[in-house]
């Protein structure tokens, strides 16, 4: 298999696309002000004119755009998010990430000729599911939950024959992606439909003697001995009481790095990685789009690949890295 | 005030993993004396467990129904492999023809040779435009999730061309799925080797804070809120608005008298107030929640303006 991997990578702010598409990315992704998107944090995200302006930015050196919109409306508010995909086409994107079924459907009326991109927050894990939305609203990418083995990924491409974006690097959920509730239950604010997970105004740290405590909302998440340093308190990452001890319940403070597997991705026939992090800093979106355009570059050369793990590592959440459920054992 | 629907009432399906005799000896006391008008079978959270009570539905199904009962199966909330995918379209192809099948992931509608469905409440349909796509795609009745507040609900009720939106009203609200086992991992067991330790648990089991709160419940693959999710002074509100079926989640204590508390709710014939002190009396210590109606946190409860 001689295919191109795409380098798709995250655009938080206009700086971070600059960064980004100098860094190498083949394509970058990004979104509006507000919860169209599922990274609606205060500072980041792009007005009308900054959208425009990005495009122009990448399209001259050859780099695409990808517009997320890839939250859920609520009933009667529909508004924004039909001219969230109004403005990215109107601004020259190359295609929408979507993930609700009405938002899919308005797209595909509407501006039948912008490509349409399967959010992960539709968590379309199965040929079946795929099948569906491609048949349905012709969607012609989809990116992959986070919940797969390579084998698996493997054999849904070859199934469904689809064009599949597969998470290289960031941190890692491990619930169903779009339909897990544990942050609006504990904050009131949604993923799902306000684009936040865990959103700072709802966390805090308190020092508790020789202890850190950390909480989103009204709930502790976890304690640590001060010198160890706490996670930010995303739920699926809180240590709870369960069976009498105190447990990492779902899964550890961990960040997936997929750079020693880029080969056998390549060869199960996924069209594009994902970087994740549109919240992250520039430096740190320079630092891993330039790792990741080195191995890719490496590996399309046919040539050994550099050394990269070890200063990912050290960006890397918590400071460790999993492949996730890349491989087995994960479940 | 416009006109009230009539409020039918729908026991869903049992997400816990019960001992198959303890699940057929539900069931037929529901037959018998719930005042339930639908009743939702089958399993939606782990495949796995349907070889221990699949042979047992047939006969369920035949009892409600002579009971009166519409029956309705429920399907996975994740479809991931072919032995699950095949058997939804086994269960298209043969079920009853009065008989309605509930989906709980969109996996399942190509799956369906054509057939009607009920959208179930872990299909993401937050809004009209998705309702509307669902309702061409065949959906004779739409759940509506659980995250939506009590005016998003009425939003999506009042123009649903098929005239029949569900809500949860009752129990346990699931709020998350995965495709690892946390009930597994809590017994540092891995989930194709899980020994089935779920059934342990018949009302999920509990997670707390480190100080001791119970904040979540554990079901296989699903994460559930700890407290009992309660819709009440909102019925009439909701009825108004269009919502014409109310379902109460199956929890471990008396089903059958929580549907007599709530019939009796939706006929006027107790007052809310007394429903509600009943229900808080058998459910303690665990608390009630009702939070996502008023958009505050799902683990909170707002009480009725009134009290």
């Amino acid at each position: 298999m001689t295919r191109y991997l795409e380098l798709v990578c995250p655009a938080g702010t206009p700086a971070a696309l600059r960064v980004a598409v100098d860094a190498g990315a083949d394509s970058v992704y990004c979104g509006f002000q507000d919860c169209t998107n599922a990274r609606n944090y205060p500072g980041l995200n792009f007005d009308r004119d900054e959208l425009r302006a990005g495009v122009a930015y990448a399209h001259a050196r050859g780099c695409r755009v990808f517009v997320a919109v890839n939250t859920f409306p609520r009933a009667g508010d529909l508004g924004p998010w039909q001219r969230a995909i109004d403005d990215a086409a109107g601004a020259g994107a190359d295609a929408v990430i979507l993930a609700d079924l009405g938002m899919l459907d308005y797209a595909a009326r509407h501006h039948p000729r912008l490509r349409r991109h399967l959010s992960v927050q539709a968590a379309a894990a199965s040929p079946f599911a795929i099948r569906f939305y491609v048949e349905t609203f012709g969607v012609s990418r989809v990116v992959l939950p986070r919940v797969l083995a390579v084998a698996e990924v493997a054999a849904l491409i070859g199934e469904t024959g689809v064009e599949a974006e597969v998470f290289a690097f960031g941190s890692l959920g491990t619930m169903v992606e779009g339909r897990c509730y544990l942050s609006s239950y504990m904050t009131g604010r949604s993923p799902s439909c306000d684009g936040v997970c865990a959103p700072a105004e709802h966390v805090s740290y308190r020092e508790e003697g020789d202890q850190l405590a950390s909480y989103l909302g009204s709930v502790l998440m976890n304690r640590v001995d001060a010198g160890e340093g706490a996670a930010y308190p995303t739920p699926c990452k809180g240590r709870f009481l369960v069976r009498g001890e105190p447990r990492y319940l779902f899964e550890e403070p961990t960040a997936l790095n997929v750079m020693p597997l880029l080969a056998e991705l390549k060869a199960a026939g996924v069209t594009a990685l994902k970087i994740e992090g549109r919240q992250r800093s520039r430096a740190y979106v320079g630092a891993v789009v330039a790792a990741f355009r080195r191995s890719l570059d490496a590996l399309a050369a046919g040539a050994a690949l550099p050394a990269e793990a070890a200063a990912l590592r050290e960006i890397a959440e918590g400071g460790r890295e999993t492949f996730g459920a890349y491989q087995k054992g994960w479940r | 005030m416009s006109a009230l629907t009539k409020g039918r009432l729908t026991l869903g399906p049992l997400l816990f993993h019960w001992p198959a005799a303890q699940r057929r000896d539900f069931y037929a006391r529901i037959a018998d004396e719930a005042p339930v008008d639908c009743i939702y079978l089958g399993e939606v959270v782990c495949s796995k467990r349907l070889a221990w009570y699949e042979k047992d539905l047939p006969e369920i199904a035949a009892r409600l129904r002579r009971a009166g009962k519409q029956v309705v199966f429920s399907t996975p909330a994740l479809i991931t492999e072919t032995r699950e995918a095949k058997a939804i379209e086994a269960l298209a192809a043969q079920c009853a023809a009065e008989d309605l099948i509930e989906i709980n992931d969109l996996a399942a509608v190509p799956l369906l040779g054509g057939r009607k469905f009920i959208s179930g409440p872990l299909i993401n349909v937050f809004n009209e435009a998705t309702r509307d796509v669902l309702v061409r795609l065949g959906a004779v009745r739409v759940n509506a999730p659980i995250e939506l507040s009590q005016t998003a609900l009425a939003t999506l009720a009042a123009g649903n061309p098929t005239g029949e939106t569900e809500v949860f009203a009752f129990g346990r609200q699931p709020l998350a799925i995965s495709q690892r086992c946390y009930h597994a991992r809590a017994h540092d067991l891995h989930k194709d080797d899980c020994q089935f330790v779920c059934e342990r648990d018949t009302d999920g089991l509990a997670a707390a804070e480190l100080d001791g709160r119970p904040l979540l419940a554990i079901n296989g693959t699903q994460t559930l809120s700890h407290g009992y999710f309660v819709l009440l002074d909102e019925l009439d509100d909701l009825r108004a608005a269009g919502v014409s079926h109310f379902r109460l989640s199956p929890q471990a204590l008396d089903m059958v008298a929580v549907a007599e508390l709530y019939r009796a709710a939706l006929d006027h014939a107790v007052s809310t107030d007394e429903v509600l002190a009943r229900l808080q009396e058998w459910i303690a210590p665990i608390p009630l929640i009702n939070g996502y109606l008023h958009g505050r946190p799902g683990m909170e409860w707002q009480p009725a303006r009134h009290r």
